[in-house]
């Protein structure tokens, strides 16, 4: 599958904006704007780009903790994303759920979620919806390598293969479960081969090309949407950050993190995009910039806003 | 078990007749989902034969696709309702026993009463979990729990529970109805029981009432499920020995209805707790702190009955009923208070 020269440009400006606000997040943190722990994609952008630019719009996702990059390519603001971290009312969430929970309902982004697994069944929930209501919307979940031993991974994949449900499972390997290299926890390599057990395509994937995880999503969603049932797709991705806030990740061999930056996403669909003449590399340099002023200006928008009050979170426990 | 109900026909208008607690639960399901095509019942074995306690008989004949039957995994069943309930569905899922709630623990608990908070109110989550408990039935050690306390604890989720036919009816249709998540508890050892039951829209419950299930002036037993219907009877023993006692069901852990009971109280002074489970950790214990930090006065100090702390439940059968409190226990405590 080949995507336009248009598309594949801007892929590579949203990624480019994952990256630069990511790198804010870690800034606005080191000020006291941002508390708690958060848990950076930078590395990983390609995944959340490829796949969700290949979703329609009533098409429907779940998340996890490592969720701000998908959450911005589903079209949440970047100023209520930025906002949310800040724990102010003009967030994704008005601010109650930080970091972890960068939901938009409105846009089918059905929750970011804080425990592994949590997501996969929820996704699973919203395809299996569409199916029983005639739609043919499908669902993506991603969710990390270390999701993979938990049993709602392997409960969702039984019973959306069982149903025949529209579901794009996407682990998003990126080879340590929190501080634990993946072979300490994982007897295999591919995790795609888990799918062989639930009777569904299983697939392995560039996780750093874009254009090799845009085509396999699409294929996958194709097939969901077609009522020809789910999919698992193992991208093969790198963090370039510790787990969380608190991890210096100590634990990867030297070089490791040199080798993967090697591959980073924005540099290759940078190359391939200045080799192909459509985009050089002074307007990539150019973009950076501008989004970099961009990434600026909508944090300290963001961070004018107010917190909420007690009396207002108060009706967000119940809806009667 | 041998129970085998008729596809149940939903009435014109209100209906006042006897039914069991069975096909009351048969009824409410049958209402709601006739009422509303969103609704749909999932879970083990639930479109199997009217499913494990027969409450099901007729629906998936009447609602054809909207009984369905789910693989042996908890968690993800009730994780998936979530996924429906936000996409515009109003799933009720089925928990075979309420021994097997835990493993849905973190749906339950992590999930279902914190979507809507942390999402800053995004979406209301129509969940309703109906769980089958409860001890009698020889059932042994982890098929006998009531589990109706385990889940009070949790602001964003509701907790019910039927003592009674008309209860299980009127509670569990406020359930479905309801746009916030509800688990709601059924007693097995219940289902055969007889009612008075009133079947129609005016019937279904207000959320976070309780009912008077017997009215009495000298003492007010507060019971839920099985205990309800064992009060209800040690009532009608003190009756004879010239004790009026007031039964009340409360139907919602949470909320609950601590004005119904408030108000008991002040008439007659005395309180009698009855629940199937330990003290720790049980509603029955929150009430009762609950009114002695109001300053509630007795006349004597309230007594809960419930199972002992540190057993658990026999599968041998007089050991089970040694255990669990009848109604001459019920009774006894009454006296104690009275």
């Amino acid at each position: 599958m080949t995507s336009d020269v248009p598309e594949r440009i801007e892929w590579y400006r949203r990624m480019l904006e994952i990256r630069l606000f990511e790198e804010k997040v870690q800034e606005l943190f080191m000020e006291g704007l941002i508390q708690g722990t958060t848990h950076l994609c930078q590395g990983q952008e390609a995944v959340a780009v490829g796949a969700i630019s290949a979703l329609r719009d009533d098409d429907y996702l779940t998340i996890t903790y490592r969720g701000h990059g998908h959450a911005l390519m589903r079209g949440v603001s970047m100023e209520a994303c930025f906002a949310e971290l800040m724990g102010r009312t003009t967030g994704c969430c008005k601010g109650v759920g930080g970091s972890m929970h960068f939901t938009d309902v409105q846009r089918g982004l059905l929750g970011a979620f804080a425990i592994v697994g949590a997501g996969l069944p929820v996704a699973l929930g919203a395809a299996y919806s569409a199916k029983l209501q005639g739609l043919d919307r499908v669902a993506l979940t991603f969710f990390g390598d270390g999701a993979t031993n938990i049993g709602t991974f392997h409960e969702a994949l039984n019973l959306a293969s069982v149903w025949d449900v529209g579901v794009v499972f996407i682990v998003e390997n990126n080879l340590y479960g929190e501080y634990t290299p993946l072979r300490d926890t994982t007897p295999i390599d591919d995790l795609a081969e888990r799918s062989k057990a639930y009777a569904m395509p299983g697939v392995v994937v560039d996780g750093q090309d874009v254009d090799a995880v845009h085509a396999a999503v699409a294929a996958a969603v194709a097939r969901g949407r077609a009522g020809e049932g789910p999919s698992l797709l193992e991208m093969k991705t790198y963090r370039y950050r510790g787990h969380s806030r608190t991890d210096p990740a100590k634990y990867r061999p030297e070089g490791e993190l040199a080798r993967w930056q090697e591959r980073d996403p924005i540099l290759l669909l940078g190359g391939k995009l200045a080799a192909e003449g459509v985009l050089s590399e002074a307007d990539q340099a150019a973009a950076r910039e501008e989004i970099r002023q961009l990434v600026d200006e909508t944090a300290d928008t963001a961070k004018q806003a107010p917190f909420p009050t007690i009396e207002e979170i108060r009706s967000y426990v119940y809806s009667a | 078990m041998s129970t085998q109900l008729e596809p149940s026909p939903s009435p014109a208008a209100d209906e006042t007749t006897e039914m069991t607690y069975r096909e009351a639960v048969n009824a409410a399901l049958a209402d709601e989902m006739a009422a509303d095509e969103r609704v749909y019942l999932l879970g083990e074995d639930v479109a199997n034969d009217g499913g494990v306690f027969k409450t099901n008989h007729g629906l998936p004949e009447r609602f054809p696709g909207r009984v369905k039957n789910t693989p042996i995994c908890e968690n993800t069943f009730i994780g998936l309702a979530i996924g429906m309930s936000i996409t515009g569905l109003r799933p009720v899922v089925e928990i075979m026993f309420s021994d097997f709630l835990p493993t849905a623990g973190d749906a339950i608990i992590e999930e279902l009463p914190k979507f809507r908070f942390m999402t800053g109110g995004q979406c209301a989550l129509p969940v309703t979990i109906r769980s089958m408990g409860g001890a009698t039935g020889r059932f042994g050690t982890q098929h006998s729990a009531t589990g109706e306390s385990w889940f009070i604890a949790f602001p964003g989720l509701l907790v019910a529970s039927a003592g009674t036919p008309a209860g299980a009816y009127s509670v569990l249709r406020a359930a479905i109805q309801h746009p916030d998540p509800v688990l709601f508890f059924e007693h097995k050892g219940l289902y055969g029981r007889k009612g008075i039951v009133t079947r129609g829209d005016r019937a279904v419950a207000e959320i976070g009432k309780g009912a008077v299930v017997r009215e009495g002036a000298d003492v007010t037993i507060v019971a839920t499920l099985l205990m309800a219907d064992r009060a209800t009877k040690a009532a009608e023993l003190l009756a004879g020995e010239g004790i009026e006692a007031e039964v009340i069901d409360p139907r919602w852990l949470r909320p609950f209805d601590l004005d119904l009971v408030r108000a008991s109280v002040a008439r007659t002074g005395r309180l009698v707790v009855a629940e199937e489970q330990v003290h720790a950790g049980g509603w029955g214990a929150t009430l009762v702190s609950r009114l002695a930090q109001e300053g509630v006065a007795y006349a004597s100090p309230p007594r809960v009955v419930g199972l002992a702390d540190d057993l658990l439940i026999p599968y041998s059968p007089p050991l089970e009923d040694a255990i669990v409190p009848d109604a001459e226990t019920i009774a006894a405590a009454v006296r104690a208070v009275a």
